[in-house]
């Protein structure tokens, strides 16, 4: 007789970035209704639309949590955005009605650039960046809206961001979920599938994405990241069945950005030092 | 036994608000009064404190004071026990504990039972050990509802606590309880959410007892308290449960005597007993600390 055989599956490295949506949303929301209205008294939200699917889902997320009235999209393009970044962007204001501006940033931004010749794409995308949060800043203060960030945990853990710019406003919705689980979070919300589908791009360049910028899938990324963080090392998550020079990659950009996932390192001179003896929690 | 747990979610450090909204919830109790009134672990305060618990924590008998007086306020005209977690603070040495204590309508007090948190988890995300000093008594300690025992958030994580106050007489086991909420690759609920009730429900039908787990709930610093209250019979079934993210009133009212049907049907307490001498006896033959050192090696 032969027995059946009841065999476990192989792991899956992708399991830990899959995701319920429902959940999540569900759970984002009332993040979001607490730490605004609960916590600080603020009943509205402005944001950066930039057409892509990570500020789509925070424009739906607080539509959801605080109405769409009191949600204040800003679309923020430079002179090379691509036009059909902004037309995204309507998109998403067009189907939750929130309310928008559209404020370009190129005379702003190459006002300073103007006495920089030969700048490198690379510093005048930081120049972009930061320009949009004095603009978000600005406008929260005119608005009396919180800014809301729009950054996720993949490019924070990858150090793909401007520091002091994407990271600066005080409440961030997503910036716990993997890339790959914004995106599932997005097709949950109804995120128009164009801006789903579309590689992801910081738009500072024509034909730039974001996955040729870092040399790899924001799936495996993700999933390499994922087992990293749970202390798995490079040759077990290789044994998983991911590519060694991969797990090289994502590792090599983790450790050399840890600081951007921290505030500026100050001297401590005292036993009273700030967040190093004298340690308050944020909603103290 | 008419039991309510009242989920709160305080406002973090505030709390002359937080006892505001205690005595509304009081209020809302009059009309059924109950016999247990639960509130979770730092119920009036809020979790994640840091060196802000040096600000907060109080003695045992001021903390019951606050109690007894916001019962009086409410209006209250019955007695009622009450189970709460706080932050202590015990002549400089500061703990992680709940207390146990009678509340009388004219506000007066008796202390019954105070338990200091065992397991402090300091990982991750939680830094306990840092701020506060560890628990070293389990005890299971009379009330006018048989013995209960009090285990506060990862005392409860660990099974040889429920094990240890079943055997030591417990028939009611109060966990307040601050769970940070985390894991979304599961359908339908958080993990740890789903990782509460399976261990809770567990130790009901391992132990033939019934449970009243009192969880915080809130956003606190991005982290969402879970919430989650919720009463648990000797078989093992859930009675009724709270939501995890907002305060709520969690309402059951539960006939003691279930649990001897219980156990006359399961009787693992019993075997327990009968067993527990062998098993204590192989574990003083063993050498656990030094095969904790082999396995680190």
């Amino acid at each position: 007789m032969t027995l059946p055989v009841i065999q476990a599956p192989a792991i899956d490295p992708y399991a830990s970035v899959k995701s319920d949506p429902e959940v999540t949303a569900r759970w984002l929301e009332a993040f979001l209704a607490d730490e605004l209205v609960r916590r600080r008294g603020i009943k509205k939200a402005v944001l950066g639309l930039s057409g892509g699917v990570d500020s789509a889902c925070v424009a739906y997320l607080c539509a959801r949590a605080l109405g769409p009235e009191n949600v204040y999209a800003i679309r923020m393009p430079y002179k090379s955005s691509s036009p059909s970044s902004l037309n995204d962007a309507k998109l998403v204001i067009d189907a939750l009605g929130i309310n928008e501006r559209t404020i370009e940033i190129t005379a702003a931004v190459d006002g300073y650039l103007q006495f920089e010749p030969g700048v490198d794409a690379r510093r005048a995308g930081n120049v972009m960046a930061r320009v949009r949060m004095v603009v978000l800043f600005d406008q929260s203060a005119k608005l009396s809206a919180l800014p809301i960030g729009t950054g996720n945990k993949t490019e924070r853990m990858m150090g793909y961001f401007t520091w002091h710019a994407d990271d600066t406003p005080p409440v961030n919705p997503i910036g716990d979920l993997f890339k790959t689980q914004v995106w599932d979070l997005a097709r949950y919300l109804g995120v128009p599938l164009p801006i789903v589908d579309k590689a992801p791009s910081a738009d500072l360049e024509a034909d730039q994405t974001d996955e040729s910028d870092l040399g790899i899938t924001y799936l495996k990324a993700d999933a390499i990241l994922a087992a990293m963080l749970q202390g798995f090392d490079e040759q077990q998550i290789v044994r998983m069945g991911l590519a060694p020079e991969e797990v090289r990659i994502v590792r090599k950009r983790v450790d050399s950005t840890h600081w951007k996932r921290h505030l500026p390192t100050t001297a401590m001179l005292s036993n009273t030092a700030i967040n190093e003896f004298y340690l308050r929690p944020v909603d103290y | 036994m008419k039991i309510a747990i009242v989920q709160t979610k305080p406002r973090k450090g505030d709390r002359d608000a937080n006892v505001r909204d205690l005595i509304d919830a009081f209020k809302q109790l009059h009309e059924d009064p109950p016999d247990l009134v639960a509130l979770p672990e730092a119920a009036l305060t809020g979790y994640f404190l840091e060196g802000g618990v040096y600000e907060l924590a109080e003695s045992s008998a001021a903390f019951a004071r606050r109690l007894g007086t916001a019962w009086h306020a409410s209006g209250a005209h019955k007695p009622v026990d009450i189970v709460s977690g706080f932050f202590e603070n015990d002549e400089g040495t500061y703990y992680n504990s709940a207390v146990y204590a009678k509340l009388d309508p004219s506000g007066s007090t008796q202390i019954v039972h105070v338990h200091r948190k065992l397991f402090l988890p300091t990982y991750g995300v939680f830094d306990e050990e840092r701020f506060h000093s560890r628990g070293k008594r389990l005890e299971a300690f009379p009330t006018a509802f048989g013995r209960a025992a009090i285990m506060i958030c990862e005392d409860a994580w660990h099974g040889i606590v429920p094990t240890i106050a079943a055997v030591k007489g417990a028939r009611l086991f109060l966990i307040p309880s601050a769970s940070p909420g985390r894991g979304i690759q599961k359908q339908g609920e958080l993990e740890s959410i789903g990782r509460w009730r399976s261990l809770l429900q567990n130790y009901a039908s391992e132990h033939g007892v019934f449970i009243v787990y009192a969880g915080l709930a809130g956003f606190e610093g991005g982290k969402g308290m879970t919430g989650s209250s919720q009463v648990i019979g000797p078989r093992g079934e859930v009675i009724v449960a709270a939501g995890p993210l907002d305060a709520c009133i969690v309402r059951a009212d539960i006939d003691l005597s279930e649990i001897d049907v219980a156990r006359a049907g399961l009787p693992l307490l019993g075997d327990l007993h009968a067993v527990l001498p062998d098993l204590l006896a192989e574990l003083e033959a063993t050498n656990v600390v030094e095969i904790a050192s082999e396995l680190r090696r």
